[in-house]
């Protein structure tokens, strides 16, 4: 499955440059076929156990240890099904608005799935970093070939932030290793052996902030979101959705899947920190885009300030705020996902994404309208609507937590409804006052086709969440166990290490 | 001791006096024949017979002319990266030479005589061993340097190099000189059982003399601050011979370096606070001044600076693993720096043309598959995985994590990042730019085309799989 986009990517080099429709369509069926394979994982998922599912593991590099080891379990599997699912909308959707360099722009695409999959699904550190590095290839062509004006500064900003964060995450692997060797003599780069060794603190704190780095900038968090701006809007539409949908989760799901469980105590020791610096992006995301007069990096902010959300659940350590954080992962890039499609139907045919420049285009495109309605209100958090789940459970886990969270965090909520209904009503309601707008038709039968199947997620996960949450509730409990149960050992020792300073000094008198 | 040369002997240096021999060949040809057609294809047939005698010499660890030679493996594995860059160097010569109009046997012939240099630093076990290989060398790379006759740049880059090389040569013959006298023999493992027998009995004199052994090879190796010649001399020659003594010279410079400081002085380390910042000097210049260089030449020269940068960390390492990144960066290196090198000479189809970095503009519509190639290399020089180039500063740097030298290492991939920014400013300029000026269509290279894909394709094939050369490194260093 992981490479079956690969091989897709393989074969559209082989063909002609010219037969655009043949390649869409190629690009295409691959893209489907590999989401009917993730559909497979999905149902055939045993969610009654944490351990890895599906496991593939073939020695690769064999002097250091280094395995081709893959597996995924319930937090994974949502980020699988939603790389493969948004990959499908992203091909189909680019369908009319690429036009030239049709092939290149396809294989990246693919290329780009295969990269994204393979970081989800990797177990090994060295094989996980490999990708992680890898991928970030096709997107900066993305953006860079296919972007707008400014693509080239946001292509080389994209790439420089994310590999600062990166090297640093590799020196940490690559210290984490010989950690590994020293205590226990076996040389491996294994996640799931990685995961038994206990690290002193002192370590820890550095490796977590190595980590914790390299994913802040991909989330982004708050002090080093400035590349996402850039980047989402010179990114062609497809790529933003990939970019918002799953690229950006690539940061959380390190943090889920590396920083908790393999730096517990330290994470636990900086969860205040990146609570705050969490609600910080709330609101600061939410704020900014109240101000934006582009549509979509006022959807570029807003993703700043529902990734904030995310990572306030993640760092609540309770199940309810993990759970939230992982749904609201996926339901970000569902609304989000989309809300970058309809912003780029509109641009395909107005050519400008100024909010000024439209106004009462609802009575020309009324399809449009509601679409763009249900996605707007998803993104804000409607109940009902997928967005209110995630981002209810993560009010309750912060509540949990400390109750000035949640205070904070339900402000953010108010101000994504006043943000992005105000957007809604200058772009759609009013005067039709640009003669420009008249002419506007509304949604193409293609465009129906792409929009639909979000529009239907969004309602399946905002009504009946549990098929989802079940499946993820057995993982997310047993990472809560792996932070919580290092934790008390780590206490008891610091106990035991002060019984025994008292006891050092009764016998001293 | 016995004076005369045994059959052994012979067997043993074999590798190197096919290349002698072939080149003597190659002088004779190039005098009497008029058709200059058929000397590239000597010159590969030696290169190809030197590299299969190696391949029989694997695991076979033996001594020539009374210890003053080891064939070791590792000495043999730097024969095959002598053999493989100078057998590209060919590829990527002939096509420029006739063009340039300077196509001649000599050519050929003093680029075997340069390996032959190589191949005797790489195995001398006696400090005068490696001097001789190492004059042999420079003083091949400075008439090749300045091959271009007609070309005042090449004759000015190669009377640059000659002066600057024979004061570096000083200093080499004053450390050599030195260590003598410190330690009263001139063979490596005699030194090596002087200090570990009696210590630091001249602590000054050892001093020195290793600094200024540091400094001979520092020259070579084009390490910071020894690396002034380098931007100049790269861009004044003729390309092929910027390939060639980019990796050639590098390598054998490391391949003796490695050997006299590790062998000789291993159990003594004070010169490795030395390296540390050297390494680091040498990677940050380099880095740092790549950036706003506009001609292409020029660029690669400092990324060649830096690239010693890195490699330096290895010897700072000073372990096995930081031997076996050594190795591995320099194989990995032949193939991405030739490979680059192959492309500025695709597009420079008159020879010197199309060296700025505009000229790279909108290659990637005008042609794809040259332009995907060089956007490979340039991957790999900057260390995005799945390239050889990644691999490669992944075992120097965890080398030096493991070693403890963390900071080098934190500083090492500082300056990959730096490096990213203008090897992909070239990726940008091809593929995200639109061309400037009108790049002819140049005529069939079969070989030129020929060598780049050998080199894209192990480009990949190493970052994917090294497990293979890994393994050959392994043999290197369970032997020694």
């Amino acid at each position: 499955m992981l490479f079956l986009p690969l091989i897709g990517a393989a074969i559209l080099l082989l063909i002609n440059r010219e037969k655009k429709g043949l390649i869409q369509w190629v690009c295409f069926a691959f893209t489907l076929s590999d989401f009917f394979l993730s559909l497979f994982l999905f149902i055939f998922f045993d969610a009654t156990t944490h351990e890895m599912q599906f496991v593939e593991k073939i020695p690769w590099i064999k002097g250091f240890g280094i395995s081709y080891h893959l597996g995924i379990d319930g937090i994974s599997l949502f980020l699988v099904l939603l790389t493969t699912f948004l990959s499908v909308l992203a091909v189909l959707s680019s369908f009319k608005a690429i036009n030239e360099k049709v092939k290149e722009y396809m294989v990246f695409m693919l290329l780009l799935e295969t990269g994204m999959l393979g970081v989800f699904m990797a177990l090994d550190l060295f094989l996980f970093f490999i990708f992680w590095e890898a991928m970030l290839i096709p997107m900066y062509f993305l953006i860079g070939v296919f972007g707008g004006q400014r693509k080239v500064y946001a292509a080389v900003k994209f790439i420089i932030y994310t590999m600062a964060g990166s090297t640093l995450m590799l020196i940490a692997i690559v210290f984490l290793y010989y950690f590994h060797l020293n205590t226990t003599g076996e040389a491996t780069f294994d996640l799931m052996k990685l995961y038994q060794i206990s690290i002193p603190l002192k370590y820890q704190i550095w490796l977590f902030l190595a980590f914790a780095l390299s994913f802040s900038i991909k989330v982004p968090l708050f002090p080093f979101h400035t590349w996402l701006p850039d980047a989402h809007v010179e990114a062609p539409t497809a790529g933003s959705v990939i970019l918002a949908g799953v690229l950006l989760k690539m940061g959380i799901y390190g943090f889920l899947r590396f920083c908790l469980p393999l730096f517990p105590v330290a994470s636990m020791k900086f969860a205040p920190l990146f609570a705050i610096l969490g609600i910080i992006g709330i609101i600061y995301g939410a704020l900014v885009a109240m101000m934006q007069e582009d549509i979509k990096s006022l959807v570029a902010y807003s993703s700043v300030s529902h990734l904030g959300f995310v990572i306030l659940g993640v760092f609540t350590f309770n199940l309810q705020g993990l759970q939230g954080g992982v749904i609201q992962m996926i339901n970000h890039g569902i609304s989000t996902g989309a809300l970058f499609l309809v912003v780029g139907m509109l641009y395909e045919r107005r050519h400008t994404r100024m909010i000024k420049d439209f106004g009462g285009i609802s009575k020309q495109m009324p399809l449009f309208a509601v679409c763009f309605m249900i996605v707007s209100l998803s993104s804000l958090a409607l109940p009902g609507l997928n967005g209110f789940v995630g981002e209810f459970l993560i009010l309750v886990g912060a509540f949990k937590a400390k109750k000035l969270y949640a205070v904070f965090a339900a402000l953010g909520v108010i101000l994504s409804a006043i943000y992005l209904l105000w957007m809604y009503q200058r772009v759609m309601f009013g005067e039709l006052k640009n003669p420009e707008n008249k002419g506007l038709k509304d949604l193409s039968a293609r465009e129906v086709v792409v929009l639909v199947p979000l529009l239907v997620m969004i309602f399946v996960i905002g009504i009946y969440p549990h098929p989802f949450l079940s499946r993820m509730e057995v993982s997310i409990a047993h990472l809560l166990s792996q932070v919580n149960k290092v934790e008390r050992v780590a206490v008891i020792d610091h106990n035991a290490n002060k019984r025994y300073d008292n006891l050092l000094k009764r016998m001293e008198k | 001791m016995t004076t005369a040369v045994s059959q052994l002997d012979l067997y043993m240096m074999a590798p190197a006096f096919i290349l002698v021999a072939t080149s003597i060949i190659l002088l004779l040809f190039g005098a009497f024949q008029k058709g200059k057609k058929g000397l590239p294809y000597i010159c590969l047939l030696g290169i190809l017979l030197s590299f299969i005698v190696s391949v029989m010499l694997w695991n076979s660890r033996g001594y020539a002319f009374s210890k003053m030679i080891a064939v070791d493996n590792y000495s043999l594995f730097f024969h095959f990266i002598f053999l493989i860059a100078t057998g590209l160097s060919v590829l990527i010569s002939t096509d420029y030479l006739r063009v340039r109009g300077i196509e001649s046997g000599e050519y050929y012939a003093l680029l075997l005589l340069t390996v032959f240099g190589m191949i005797l630093m790489a195995s001398g076990l006696n400090l005068i061993i490696i001097f001789l290989g190492l004059e042999i060398l420079s003083l091949s790379l400075y008439i090749l340097t300045g091959f271009d006759r007609g070309e005042i740049r090449s004759i000015e880059s190669s009377m640059k190099y000659f002066l600057l090389g024979a004061f570096a040569t000083g200093f080499l013959l004053y450390g050599i000189a030195l260590v003598y006298g410190a330690s009263g023999s001139l063979r490596l493992d005699e030194i090596a059982r002087f200090i570990k027998n009696n210590g630091m009995s001249h602590p000054l004199m050892f001093f020195m003399g290793t600094g200024l052994l540091i400094v001979g090879f520092g020259f070579k190796i084009a390490s910071v601050p020894f690396h002034v010649w380098t931007p100049d001399v790269y861009e004044g020659a003729p390309t092929p011979v910027t390939a060639f003594m980019s990796i050639g010279a590098k390598a054998a410079g490391f391949a003796a370096f490695v050997r006299i400081l590790m062998f000789a002085f291993g159990t003594e380390v004070h010169w490795v606070p030395l390296l540390w910042v050297l390494s680091a000097l040498t990677m940050t210049l380099g880095n740092v001044v790549a950036i706003s260089q506009t001609n292409i030449k020029r660029m690669l020269a400092y990324s060649a600076i830096a690239h010693t940068g890195y490699l330096l960390i290895g010897m700072v390492a000073k372990s096995s693993l930081g031997l076996h990144g050594i190795l591995f960066y320099l194989l990995a290196y032949t193939f991405m720096n030739i490979g680059a090198f192959t492309v500025v000479i695709f597009l420079g189809k008159n020879g010197e043309e199309n060296l700025n970095l505009e000229d790279y503009c909108g290659l990637g519509s005008k042609k794809p598959l040259l332009a995907g190639a060089m956007a490979i290399f340039m991957f790999s020089l900057s260390g995005i995985p799945p390239t050889a180039g990644f691999m490669g500063k992944f075992y120097l740097f965890s080398a030096a994590i493991k070693e403890g030298y963390i900071w080098l290492a934190v500083l090492g991939v500082m300056n990959s990042l730096i490096s990213v920014y203008y090897y992909l400013r070239i990726v940008v300029l091809m593929y995200m730019k639109e061309s400037v000026k009108e790049i002819g269509q140049p005529s069939l290279y079969l070989n030129l085309i020929c060598a780049l894909l050998i080199t894209s394709f192990v480009t990949l094939y190493l970052g994917l799989f090294p497990s293979f050369s890994l393994s050959l490194i392994q043999q290197v260093f369970m032997v020694l």
